[in-house]
């Protein structure tokens, strides 16, 4: 076989195991061979599971020539590689969320995300580092030290999914999975040059995925490509009864509705473009890169409509409040008693929670539980909290009537490429406003794309593409478009090549 | 919005933080400085919203059958506390 298998889509991927091609061990050693190689470099893991990749991927081997024999085909999905963000539950496999708290945390029990990938046969090759408790956007806040972007090792990856990022934009896996609370998907896609998918709020299972925030976290995928995204999606989406907030609707056939696209392509398709995403903030560069990606989807047939989100400004405000109200809530559970870290020779039970928690969570993660702690305490709740509840709903109201004009939003994803390791640190404002145009969509639990739409100082930037709840298809569909006429989504890193 | 040693000590207790003196300063500024940087909120009017609890407006929460379906892993759950005595958590004596 080739040497560039590493540098080769899902889609391809699975082709070549379909046909016999390569086996999905050959595939395996592949990718750990690179882990072992350039893991390290990155900092982009927590845990390395060769053993247990091996034995699945014979599996799976098995099981694709049994199928070959019956004369059926099996999933593209079966026998491939990839890895999880260790804030996903994995039976029998240490999952720490990037914290010293979980640092020995074995899970008696799979994510939902990580029993329906396993069942598609997709094979796991390794947890990857992220921020703590998925509290960050430069992947700094890890208890296992920072990742380090591919594409320069003095930039972050981005966060909180920064070592899922920093792994697939390195060619050391396919893909990778990733949740996102603010960005923390898109961001870290942004940064590395993937495709980077949060679906709509409900779409795929949180149980078993540590929370974080629960009425914005939601699952999604970082992968070189839509067409990948959609494949993943495909096996992870869909109704769980263990997840209180799953909703029950039928999982649209993905790649049905990419092929559809590529027929019939993007003609009529309304853009909307908010001059809020074009603040000053915005680099020129980065908006510019914007305009181009838009030339070419209306080359493709798509029409720009002005549409405003007023309340958009309000954004990271509301998420600076919600979110950690919410994580205060989550992480309540973590006390010392029945898993995860506890202080040596407690005093008493006060002692036994004040120190288990002080010595177990990091700086971020307590600055976010104090802040939540304090807007919801008496006295505060009514003007932090609910507050921001009501300025949430405006938000949302703004997204609900642009789509009632257009079919996606587009803007960029971050307004700048990625910054300096240690540059952000200081001053927690300052990195909060890196997700200033990606958090809108988790407040309004809306399905979001980013997408690689070129350079700017030799560091990758992307577009992001928000629609309305559950339109993963067409999100999917447009992203396609765009990846067929454009080949930033195919560059790699030089040192990682 | 300017909060002092004091009233970081306070939240910290109510959030169950040990944090030490030299931490205590430190999260003064910067709890202020987000508190500061939320106010913003302050200019929106909200006149007649009603507060947004839930991403997915029309979803309304499951009911489902009052059954045992998880199997027992207590023994594997357990593994993970890290102080236990015939399947019981243990803590510092709480009742004198």
């Amino acid at each position: 076989m080739g040497s560039d298998l590493h540098t080769k889509t899902l889609a391809e991927l699975g082709a070549l195991l379909n046909t016999g091609e390569c086996s999905s061990v050959e595939l395996t050693r592949l990718f750990l061979a690179r882990i072992d190689r350039h893991g390290k470099a990155l900092n982009a893991f927590v845990t390395v599971t060769p053993e247990r990749a091996l034995a699945q991927a014979a599996a799976a081997d098995a099981r694709r020539a049994l199928l070959r024999k019956n004369g059926e085909k099996g999933s593209p999905l079966l026998g491939m590689p990839f890895v999880h963000k260790d804030i996903f539950c994995t039976d029998g496999v240490r999952t720490t969320c990037g914290s010293k708290m979980l640092a020995g945390f074995v899970p008696p029990y799979d994510a939902t995300v990580v029993e329906r990938m396993a069942q598609a046969g997709m094979v796991m090759l390794a947890k990857t580092n992220m921020d703590e408790f998925a509290m960050g956007s430069s992947n700094e806040t890890s208890f296992f030290g920072p990742v380090k972007n591919p594409w320069d090792l003095s930039k972050v990856p981005g966060g909180s999914s920064g070592g899922s990022a920093a792994a697939v934009a390195a060619l050391l896996a396919p893909m990778a999975t990733g949740t996102d609370t603010g960005g923390s998907i898109r961001q870290p896609a942004a940064l590395t040059n993937l495709t980077g998918l949060k679906p709509t709020y409900g779409a795929v299972s949180r149980h078993g995925m540590i929370a974080f925030a629960s009425s914005l976290d939601q699952a999604g995928t970082l992968t070189h490509s839509a067409e990948d995204a959609a494949l993943v999606l495909q096996a992870i989406a869909g109704f769980d009864p263990r997840d209180s907030t799953s909703v029950e609707r039928p999982v649209p056939d993905y790649h049905a509705a990419l092929a559809r696209i590529a027929k019939d392509g993007i003609k009529g398709l309304r853009i909307g473009v908010p001059p809020e995403f074009f603040d000053q903030g915005l680099d020129r560069r980065v908006a510019q890169c914007v305009h181009d990606a838009l030339d070419e989807l209306s080359r493709q047939g798509a029409m720009v409509v002005d549409v405003h989100l007023p309340n958009l400004a309000h954004s990271v405000p509301v998420y600076y409040v919600v979110a950690p109200a919410e994580c205060s809530s989550n992480l309540a559970r973590f006390d010392g008693v029945r898993f995860g870290h506890r202080a040596a020779d407690p005093k008493d039970l006060t002692d036994l929670y004040m120190r288990s928690r002080g010595e177990g969570f990091g700086a971020e993660v307590k600055r976010r539980i104090m802040t939540g702690t304090y807007v919801l305490s008496a006295g505060y709740y009514d003007a932090y909290y609910l507050k921001a509840q009501k300025v949430r709903q405006l938000i949302a109201e703004d997204f609900r009537r642009a789509f009632e004009r257009i079919d996606v939003i587009l803007g960029p994803t971050t307004p700048t490429p990625a910054f300096g390791l240690g540059e952000k640190t200081d001053d927690p404002v300052t990195m909060y406003l890196n997700d200033i145009y990606t958090i809108g969509a988790n407040l309004a639990g809306l399905p979001a794309m980013s997408l690689p739409m070129g350079f700017v100082d030799g560091l990758p930037v992307g577009m992001q593409l928000i629609g309305g709840h559950f339109t993963e298809e067409r999100l999917l569909g447009v992203a396609h478009a765009y990846q067929a006429a454009t080949a930033w989504h195919r560059r790699a890193p030089q040192a990682f090549a | 919005m300017s909060l002092t040693p004091e009233q970081v000590r306070s939240i910290a207790h109510l959030a169950r933080l040990a944090i030490t003196a030299e931490d205590e300063a430190r999260y003064a500024k910067s709890l202020s400085s987000i508190l500061d940087f939320v106010a913003a909120l302050d200019r929106a009017d909200v006149t007649g919203v009603t507060p947004m609890a839930h991403p997915l407006a029309d979803l309304a929460q499951r009911r489902r059958p009052d059954l045992a379906t998880e199997p027992d892993v207590r023994d594997q759950a357990q593994a993970n506390a890290p102080k236990v005595a015939a399947g019981l958590y243990l803590v510092p004596k709480v009742i004198e």
